[in-house]
């Protein structure tokens, strides 16, 4: 393979009934860098049916070209047509970078397309840069401790990498901005689709990386955490969750911060029973202000806080909770 | 042919993740010290498999890309139900990422050959990037579900259905076998291993290895030499400066001063 024939930093699209999700507008932002930085045309890969709308949004927020995909048996996504037709997409066009949300649908699609492209995968990066020449640098968190491990792909292409939610930023809708949509000619067959979807279920989630304010909790907790709520009410705060909590389905995954959960970044984080584990940390460190209430003194999270509460988070908590009532009733008198 | 399902739950040994340290010399992962542990959703993987040999019959194979050393690990899940183990070990696959760690699995499966279902847990605790199931679905060009959270089978269609999240909920699907699932951490209770089978298998069973003289596969295309992304380097991390104010005091003067605090700043 000749690396140099390949051109172009592309990002996948994902939709949900006709819906893009955010997490490929923040791809396309952080594409958009990419793409200035090597001098090579970023493309919107968008797949689904009735769809013109996305592709033309793609353009809008940053993309040079949109590879419309639009076909009836795209509708839903599906790992067969989805990864026929993204392939099919990647031959003709030959895209040098190719990257995904790392969520359900897009982590299904890339480990599977990897393989059949016979293509480098840097799973759940935490940061992405490019060389001039278009080598893409996924950085990914090596396991507890602060260092990140840079993951390049030399030898194959296109060079694919998923992406946590929360982690770049999307550009605003730029409507003058210019681009060209190319339709994408779709050989599909109702026969050769062997998945049947049989009924679709929607679950009202809460989508906490764009939370300004977050109440975190983890061990320190416990499973009990319904004064954490009652505070999270009163600061009209989003909770987050360590992922042991999560893992005891103390509240659904949505919740989960941290390097396998979302990465948040609000103005202003209380951090609670959580002892700093990279884990943890990766998903909050870039938030505005920390409080951090721990038990033990040499806890790691007090490094990535701006103020530290030594003592038992049961013992505290309640206070806080209290005093807030009482000044915030003063405040309102 | 197997009456019943022909199952094999690919699992893992992992370190214990707070256990590993960095090597700040080498800026490598330092693993001796870590205790090891079944990756946590693997047990979950066997537990659906086993749940369907109950069902409908059949046998449970686990199969694991490791070491010899995990071999206690291995009985400890045949005495949860599963009938064999067989261990995909040699130094030529060792240091691979996806690509070849998929296709050393694949192999082992259709080394196995008759295989309608493999079972994976959604992820492992040590890499985390859950693109091994997808990427093993490919290789042997098997249908695929991840994020698998209800798995059930329908033998006169011979069709799996099941229930797997999505970025907006959840959705049913049903796919052909032979196939490829990954089972979310947690969707069931993994049963406890049969103690007194335990013991018995410590002294009597041997598992299954197989190397690559079992394939034959090509040194540059397994391990190290056959992956496709390379570590180029390590960095620190970006973490900005923090004020790192203790407040003291006494349990009511803290609750105080960060009540002040969160008014102040919200």
């Amino acid at each position: 393979m000749n690396v140099k024939d390949w051109k172009g930093i592309a990002v996948l699209i994902e939709q949900d009934e006709g819906v893009a999700q955010h997490i490929s507008w923040e791809l396309l932002g952080k594409g958009r860098e990419l793409a200035n930085k090597c001098n090579e045309p970023l493309v919107a890969v968008v797949l689904g049916h009735n769809v013109k709308p996305i592709a033309e949004e793609a353009i809008h927020r940053g993309a040079d070209l949109a590879v419309l995909a639009d076909h009836e048996l795209l509708v839903h996504y599906k790992w067969e047509t989805y990864s026929k037709v993204t392939n099919e997409i990647i031959k003709e066009y030959k895209p040098s970078s190719f990257i995904f949300g790392a969520s359900p649908n897009g982590r299904d699609l890339a480990g599977r397309l990897a393989v059949r492209a016979k293509s480098g995968l840097t799973a759940d990066v935490v940061d992405l840069d490019i060389t001039e020449d278009g080598s893409m640098l996924g950085s990914v968190p090596g396991f507890g401790g602060s260092i990140l491990a840079v993951i390049k792909c030399e030898t194959s292409r296109p060079q694919m990498a998923t992406v946590r939610p929360g982690i770049f930023t999307a550009k605003e809708i730029d409507t003058t901005h210019k681009g060209k949509i190319k339709p994408f000619k779709v050989k599909l067959t109702e026969d050769e689709v062997s998945t049947h979807l049989i009924k679709k279920i929607t679950v009202e989630t809460e989508d906490i990386s764009k939370a300004k304010r977050l109440v975190a909790a983890g061990r320190g907790v416990g499973s009990d955490i319904s004064q954490v709520q009652e505070l999270a009410e009163m600061l009209d705060a989003s909770i987050g969750l360590t992922r042991p909590l999560c893992d005891d389905g103390v509240l659904p995954r949505y919740h989960q911060v941290g390097s396998t959960g979302v990465t948040v970044k609000p103005k202003f984080a209380v951090v609670l029973g959580i002892s700093g584990a990279m884990h943890f940390t990766s998903g909050i460190k870039d938030s505005d202000t920390i409080v951090s209430i721990n038990i033990d003194d040499k806890a790691v999270i007090f490094d990535y806080s701006d103020y530290c509460i030594v003592g038992d988070v049961k013992e505290i908590l309640p206070k806080v909770i209290e005093k807030l009532k009482a000044k915030l009733l003063q405040e309102a008198k | 042919m197997t009456e019943g399902l022909n199952i094999v739950v690919l699992v893992k040994v992992v370190p214990k993740s707070d256990q590993v340290k960095m090597d700040p010399e080498t800026n490598t992962l330092d693993r001796r010290d870590a205790e090891s542990i079944i990756n946590p959703p693997d047990k979950n993987a066997v537990e659906a498999a086993v749940a369907l040999k109950d069902k409908y019959g059949g046998k449970v194979t686990l199969m694991s890309m490791a070491p010899p050393f995990v071999d206690d690990f291995m009985r400890l899940m045949i005495a949860m139900g599963a009938d064999d183990a067989i261990l995909l070990s040699d130094r030529a696959f060792a240091m691979a990422d996806t690509y070849p760690t998929t296709m050393v699995l694949a192999e082992g499966i259709k080394k196995m050959g008759n295989v309608d279902l493999v079972i994976c847990g959604v992820e492992s605790a040590d890499g985390g990037t859950g693109n091994v199931p997808p990427g093993v679905a490919e290789w042997l060009n098997y249908s695929q579900a991840t994020y698998v959270e209800e798995v059930d089978y329908e033998p006169d269609d011979a069709r799996f259905v099941v229930k797997r999240s999505t970025t907006s909920g959840e959705e049913i699907i049903s796919i052909p076998k032979p196939a490829v699932l990954s089972i979310e951490l947690g969707v069931n209770s993994p049963r406890f291993p049969d103690f007194a089978l335990k013991k018995e298998l410590d002294s009597n069973y041997k598992l299954t290895i197989w190397d690559n003289k079992e394939f034959g596969l090509e040194p540059e295309t397994i391990g190290l030499a056959g992956s496709l992304t390379t570590v180029d380097g390590m960095v620190q991390g970006k973490t900005r400066e923090r004020k790192k104010i203790f407040l003291d005091g006494s349990s009511d003067e803290i609750a105080d001063k960060l009540a002040d605090l969160i008014i102040k700043s919200i």
